[in-house]
C-alpha cells in the first residue's frame, strides 16, 4: 500500500446528496464524470463544471470541483468566458436538452463554431423534468403532455447533426447506463482539442418511464469514429438514434486563447490621446 | 454498449485487487442507493441498503487482510476490465425507485451477486495460473453463497402487489 | 446693428409677449448680446456646423478642424448627426470651439457651412440658427431652404464645388475645412501641417491636393466679414490636453482599473468601447471575445470573472435589457462585473444614434428580486475614464455588478479636454488565497464581503449559484439563509465607503441643481454663466446613482431656497427616483426633456433665472 494513492471517482464527489429521482440516468452520468476525472488524474480544483437550469444542471454542486450553476440556457457562455480567461482550467459545461437546445440553442451553435477547448455534456431525456414534464426540443412529436396535448407535432431537434454542421470538433453519443462507455467517451472528449460535444441519453424515470427501455435498445455504433464530417453527418442522420460511441473526431484548430499576450502597462495608451 | 474485452489476470495480487475493487464498488453503490432512499424518505430501504453496504465493506476488508502485508497492487479504475459495462457487483442504479420495496432491493442484490459469480466463474474457466484459479474458485463459491443467501431472503420478502409505486400526489415543481 | 439683432432674434424665437421678450433679453444679456457685439473680434466659443451628403466627407473635415483647434492650443468638441444610411447619407459635423474648455453645444450656431441641402430638415432642429448666424453655401449646388432665409441669417455664397473641381484630386470637404479655418482665424500652417500627417497614408498626391484645397478655401474663408474669431487658448503651455471620445475614455478607464477580459456584442452607440478594448486588452495581458448576443456577452464576463479575471462588457438599452437576468445572477452569485450602458433614445430600438437618459430606471430597478448592485454615471465626457475605472474598483471590492450609465453624447462626442488625472482605483478583490476544508464562499462577514476562492485554489471548491444558498453555496430555500444572504448582499453595498466621489459639486448658493450624466455639462455651463451674472447656484452632478448617498445629498440641499432636477427623460425618471429616496423640498422642480435634442446651457440658464426670479 506504499504506492502513491491514485485518484478515485469518489474524490471528485461532493458531500451534497443529489435530489434526482432514484433511477434517474443523471446518477450514472455523475458517476461517469467522476470516473473520467479520476482516469485523467485531474486535480479537483483545476476542473470547473458549469451549468444552467434543469435537473441535470444540478450536477456541478454534486462534484468536488469548482462549479457554477448559472441561469437557464446560458451555461455555454459562462463556460466560454471562464475558459478564455483561464485557459489552464479543464472546463466542462453540463446540462439538459431544454437548457441546451431550446433556451440556449443559439449559444450551442456558436460554441460549436467557436471551437473553444471545452467539453459540453448534455443529459438528454427529451423532457423538461424540473417543470413537471413538458416536451423539449428533442421530444418525439406525438408525445402527449399537458402543455402540448396530443403531442407537439414538431420535428425533433437533432443535436449531433447540428453540432457537426456548426463545427464541433468531437461528437459522441452515449447511454447513461453504460458507465464504462460514458466514462471512456468523456475522457476522450476532454482530451480532444476544441469543442467536444457528448450527448448522453439519460432516462427520466418520472416523466418518461418508457425510457427505462432505452437500456435494451442502445447499441455500439457499428463503425469507427471518422474525421470526415460529411460521412459522420450521413451516419448520424440515418442511424436509429441509439447508436452509441464516438461518431466524429475533427482536426480543426481550437479557438486561439493562448494568443501572444503582451504584458504592458495601461500607461502605454496615453499617447493615443495626447494632442 | 461498450464491448468489454474482459479481464486478463495473471497473478494473485491482481486477482485480489479485482476482488477488492468489486466489493468496494458494490459498497459504494449501496451507499449511493441508501443516500437516494434517505433523500426521498424511504427509510426502510435506506436502512436495508446501508446494511448491504456494510456487508460489502466487510468483504472488502477481508480481502485486504488476505493480501497480507504486501497489500494490493495499485490499479487505476480505468484499467479494470469487466465483462459488462461496469464492476459486476455494483447494483443496477436504473432499477431504483423512490417507493421501491425490500423485494426490489433484493432483486437488485441478487442481480449483483449473480454477476459477481459469473465474473469469477469466467476467471476460473479462463485463467491458467493455478493459484489464481484456486482463489478465483474460492471467490466464486463465496458469491454462490451470497446468491443463495439473497434467494433465501427473497422468500421472506415476496414481490409486492401491483400499485406499490402509487403516489397520490403529483410531482413537485422545482427550479 | 445691436437693435437689429434684437429684433431679428425676437422674430426668430417667436416670443409671444413683451414679458417673454424681456426674459429673453435677460437670458441673452451675456450670452447673446455680448456675443453679437463681439462679432468682429474674438468670441468665448464658436459653434460651427458642416453639413453634406452622398459621401461628401463632412465628418472628416469636421474631425480635422477639431484636430487643428487642438494643435492650435484651444479646446472644442465635435458631435455628429447622421441619416440612417450606412454610406452616402446626409450628415452634419457639429463643433463648438473655444479658448477655454467647452463640453456641450450651445443654443445657437454661429456658422453653418452647407456643402449641399439634401435632407437638411433632418438636422435643422439640431442646428438652431438666428440672425447672427452666418450660412455659407454653394448656390451652384443647391438653393438654401426658405427656413434658413427666414431666420435672418447672413448668407455667404461661395463656389465650393467649383473650387474643388479646379484642383486636381480636389475634394469639396477639404475646401470647406479651409473655409472654416480661415473664417475663424486658425493659422493655415496648423491645418495644412495636420493634413500632411493625417492623410500621409493616402499618398503624397492626396496630401498635395488636400493642402491645395485647404489653402484655396482658407483665403475665401478669411475674406468673409463679421465672423467671430477663435479666442486664444487659456491653457498653460505646460498642461497636456487630450482629444478623445467618452467611449474611448471609458475603455481606457476599464483597462486602468484592471479589467482584463471583455465580451462584446456590437450595438450603437457602445461599439467603440469594445473596438478600442479588442486590441488594447491583448497588450496588457487580457482578451476580448466577440459573443453571439448580449445574453452570451454578459454570461461570458460572469464566467471570466468567476475565474478571477476582472471583466467588462458594454452595450446600450436593448442589449442591457437582455442582460438584466444575468446581472441578477452576478448579484446573487456575488461575481463582480462591469456593464457599461451607453444610453440612446428608447424604448425598444428607439433612436440609436441619439442621446437620452431614460435607462436610469432599468439600471436601478431592472433586476428581479431584491438585488442590490452599483450604478454609476460619468459626470463629464472625460469623467467616463474615472467613473469606469471606479466602477471596476467598486465591482471588485464588493463582488457585485457595477453598471456604468454613459450615454450617446458622452460616448460618441470627440472632445479636447485637459489630461484626466491618474487615479489609484484598481480592481482589488478579496481573494481566499489559501482555503481549508471549512471554507465557506458566502460566509457572512461584518462588511458583507467574503473571500472568494478562484478556480485552481486547493480546498476552495464551491459552486457559485443563482439559487439562494447557505454560506457554503449549497442551494437553500430556508427563510434563515435567504434573510442572511439578502442582508449580506445589501450590507456590502450600503456600508461601502464611497468617499467624495458620489457627486461632483460646484458652487454655493440658494439654488441647487441636481443633475447627472451628460446633462451635467449644460448645467455646469449655465451655472457658470449665472454666477458671472451674480447669481448663486450650486450644481450637484450625481455620479453614484445606486446606492444613493441620501444623507450626503440631504446635506447638500438643506436650506436651499429652490431645487431644480434637470435630466434628459420624458418621464422625469431621475426626479422620481430622487423623490422615492430623499426628502426633497416642496418647491423642487423637475426640468426634463427626452432626446434626441440635448438640453442646452441656455435652456438651463433660463430655468435658473426663472427660479431666482430674475
Amino acid at each position: 500500500m506504499n504506492a502513491p494513492a491514485l485518484p478515485k471517482a469518489s474524490d471528485y464527489k461532493s458531500e451534497l446528496k443529489p435530489v434526482w429521482c432514484p433511477g434517474c440516468g443523471d446518477y450514472h452520468v455523475l458517476l461517469s464524470l467522476t470516473k473520467a476525472f479520476a482516469a485523467l488524474k485531474l486535480r479537483p480544483e483545476e476542473i470547473a463544471v458549469v451549468s444552467g437550469i434543469g435537473c441535470s444542471s444540478r450536477i456541478p454542486a454534486y462534484t468536488n470541483c469548482y462549479g457554477f450553476h448559472g441561469v437557464h440556457g446560458r451555461a455555454l457562455p459562462l463556460g466560454t468566458g471562464l475558459k478564455v480567461a483561464r485557459p489552464e482550467l479543464t472546463v466542462l459545461v453540463t446540462g439538459g436538452d431544454g437548457d441546451g437546445f431550446s433556451i440556449g440553442g443559439n449559444h450551442f451553435l456558436h460554441a460549436c463554431r467557436r471551437n473553444i477547448d471545452i467539453t459540453y455534456v448534455v443529459m438528454d431525456n427529451r423532457v423538461y423534468g424540473m417543470t413537471k414534464g413538458q416536451p423539449s426540443p428533442t421530444t418525439e412529436p406525438d408525445w402527449d403532455s399537458a402543455l402540448s396535448p396530443g403531442g407537439t407535432g414538431v420535428r425533433p431537434f437533432h443535436p449531433l447533426v447540428i453540432a457537426l454542421a456548426s463545427g464541433a470538433n468531437f461528437v459522441a453519443r452515449t447511454f447513461s447506463g453504460d458507465i464504462k462507455g460514458t466514462t471512456d467517451t468523456i475522457v476522450q472528449a476532454i482530451n480532444h482539442p476544441g469543442f467536444s460535444f457528448v450527448e448522453i441519453l439519460s432516462p427520466c424515470v418520472t416523466f418518461r418511464p418508457d425510457q427505462r427501455g432505452w437500456k435494451s435498445v442502445v447499441h455500439p455504433a457499428p463503425v469507427e469514429p471518422t474525421d470526415d464530417a460529411a460521412r459522420a453527418a450521413r451516419r448520424i442522420m440515418t442511424d436509429d438514434g441509439f447508436n452509441v460511441g464516438v461518431l466524429y473526431r475533427g482536426s480543426r484548430e481550437p479557438y486561439m486563447v493562448e494568443r501572444a499576450k503582451e504584458t504592458g502597462e495601461p500607461a502605454q495608451f496615453d499617447g493615443m490621446f495626447e494632442i | 454498449m461498450t464491448n468489454a474485452p474482459g479481464p486478463q489476470i495473471t497473478d494473485l495480487g491482481e486477482l485480489l485487487a479485482y476482488a477488492h475493487a468489486i466489493e468496494v464498488d458494490a459498497m459504494e453503490r449501496y451507499q449511493l442507493l441508501a443516500d437516494q432512499m434517505e433523500t426521498h424518505n424511504n427509510r426502510e430501504l435506506a436502512k436495508l441498503f446501508r446494511e448491504l453496504a456494510g456487508h460489502e465493506e466487510k468483504h472488502a476488508a477481508k480481502i485486504l487482510e488476505q493480501a497480507g502485508e504486501s497489500g494490493l497492487p495499485v490499479i487505476e479504475e480505468s484499467a479494470f476490465h469487466w465483462l459488462g459495462t461496469e464492476s459486476p457487483e455494483a447494483a443496477d442504479l436504473d432499477a431504483a425507485h423512490y417507493r421501491m420495496t425490500p423485494w426490489h432491493a433484493l432483486q437488485m442484490a441478487l442481480g449483483a451477486e449473480q454477476r459477481a459469480f459469473a465474473f469469477f466463474d469466467h476467471l476460473v474457466n479462463t485463467v491458467s495460473e493455478p493459484e489464481v484459479k484456486k482463489w478465483a474458485e474460492e471467490f466464486r463459491d463465496e458469491e454462490a453463497e451470497h446468491v443463495e443467501l439473497v434467494e433465501r431472503l427473497l422468500k421472506l420478502h415476496p414481490e409486492p402487489a401491483e400499485g406499490w409505486d402509487l403516489d397520490d400526489d403529483p410531482p413537485y415543481l422545482q427550479d | 446693428m445691436f437693435f437689429f439683432i434684437i429684433v431679428k432674434s425676437y422674430e426668430y424665437t417667436n416670443l409671444r409677449s413683451t414679458d417673454e421678450f424681456c426674459d429673453f433679453l435677460a437670458r441673452n444679456l451675456k450670452t447673446g448680446i455680448l456675443t453679437m457685439i463681439a462679432q468682429h473680434g474674438e468670441q468665448a466659443a464658436i459653434s460651427i456646423a458642416l453639413t453634406g451628403s452622398g459621401g461628401a466627407g463632412v465628418m472628416t473635415a469636421g474631425g480635422l478642424l477639431l484636430d487643428a483647434v487642438g494643435k492650435h492650443g484651444c479646446y472644442g468638441l465635435q458631435t455628429r448627426s447622421v441619416g440612417p444610411q450606412i454610406r452616402g447619407g446626409e450628415s452634419a459635423a457639429l463643433l463648438r470651439l473655444s479658448g477655454d474648455p467647452v463640453e456641450t453645444h450651445s443654443a445657437c450656431f454661429d456658422i453653418l457651412l452647407a456643402l449641399d441641402w439634401n435632407n437638411y430638415t433632418r438636422f435643422s432642429a439640431e442646428i438652431p440658427l438666428n440672425a447672427s448666424s452666418i450660412v455659407i453655401t454653394d448656390p451652384a449646388v443647391d438653393a438654401a431652404p426658405e427656413t434658413i432665409a427666414a431666420a435672418g441669417c447672413t448668407m455667404v455664397e461661395l463656389p465650393l464645388k467649383e473650387m474643388a473641381d479646379d484642383i486636381s484630386g480636389g475634394r469639396v470637404n477639404m475646401i470647406a475645412l479651409g473655409v472654416a479655418a480661415g473664417a475663424i482665424g486658425l493659422p493655415l500652417e496648423t491645418v495644412s501641417g495636420l493634413i500632411a500627417g493625417k492623410l500621409a497614408s493616402k499618398g503624397e498626391a492626396a496630401v498635395r491636393s488636400s493642402v491645395a484645397c485647404v489653402e484655396a478655401g482658407f483665403e475665401s474663408g478669411r475674406a468673409i466679414a463679421d465672423v467671430p474669431k477663435l479666442a486664444p487658448s487659456s491653457h498653460s503651455e505646460a498642461s497636456v490636453r487630450w482629444l478623445m471620445t467618452g467611449n474611448e475614455a471609458a475603455a481606457l478607464g476599464a483597462v486602468r482599473g484592471g479589467i482584463r477580459f471583455a465580451a462584446a456584442y456590437p450595438i450603437t452607440p457602445a461599439t467603440e468601447i469594445l473596438e478600442w478594448l479588442a486590441p488594447a486588452l491583448t497588450k496588457v495581458g487580457g482578451t476580448l471575445v466577440q459573443a453571439e448576443d448580449e445574453l452570451a456577452s454578459i454570461n461570458m464576463i460572469i464566467g471570466a470573472s468567476f475565474g478571477g479575471v476582472p471583466s467588462i462588457t458594454a452595450t446600450s438599452g436593448p442589449g442591457f435589457a437582455l442582460m438584466t437576468e444575468a446581472i441578477g445572477l452576478a448579484t446573487a452569485a456575488e461575481v463582480p462585473v462591469v456593464v457599461v450602458d451607453v444610453m440612446r433614445g428608447g424604448p425598444s430600438t428607439g433612436i440609436p444614434t441619439k442621446s437620452e437618459q431614460s435607462d436610469l430606471n432599468i439600471a436601478v430597478y431592472g433586476l428581479h428580486g431584491d438585488a442590490p448592485h452599483i450604478v454609476v454615471a460619468p459626470v463629464s465626457l472625460a469623467d467616463c475614464l474615472f467613473t469606469t475605472q471606479w466602477a471596476a474598483h467598486l465591482a471588485e471590492a464588493m463582488q457585485a455588478p457595477a453598471i456604468v450609465l454613459s450615454d450617446q453624447f458622452f460616448g460618441q462626442a470627440r472632445m479636447i479636454v485637459d489630461r484626466p488625472a491618474n487615479v489609484a482605483f484598481i480592481a482589488e478583490r478579496k481573494i481566499a488565497e489559501r482555503c481549508d476544508n471549512d471554507y465557506a464562499r458566502y460566509a457572512v462577514t461584518a462588511d458583507g464581503v467574503s473571500p472568494m476562492a478562484v478556480p485552481g485554489t486547493p480546498c476552495g471548491q464551491y459552486t457559485a449559484d443563482g439559487l439562494e444558498h447557505s454560506v457554503s453555496g449549497t442551494p437553500s430555500s430556508s427563510a434563515e439563509d435567504h434573510l442572511k444572504q439578502l442582508a449580506k448582499r445589501r450590507t456590502k453595498i450600503e456600508s461601502h465607503d464611497y468617499g467624495v466621489h458620489w457627486a461632483e459639486i460646484e458652487g454655493e448658493g440658494d439654488l441647487v441643481i441636481l443633475t447627472w450624466g451628460s446633462t451635467a455639462a449644460p448645467v455646469r455651463e449655465a451655472a457658470r454663466r449665472a454666477r458671472a451674472q451674480g447669481a448663486n447656484v450650486k450644481t450637484v452632478a450625481v455620479r453614484l446613482l445606486a446606492p444613493l448617498e441620501v444623507e450626503t445629498l440631504h446635506a447638500e440641499i438643506s436650506g436651499a431656497r429652490g431645487v431644480l432636477v434637470i435630466e434628459q427623460t420624458e418621464s422625469a425618471q431621475f426626479y422620481r427616483y430622487l423623490r422615492s429616496q430623499c426628502d426633497l423640498p416642496a418647491n423642487t422642480r423637475a426640468v426634463h426633456q427626452p432626446g434626441p435634442l440635448m438640453i442646452k446651457p441656455e435652456d438651463v440658464l433660463h430655468e435658473i433665472m426663472t427660479e431666482l426670479g430674475r
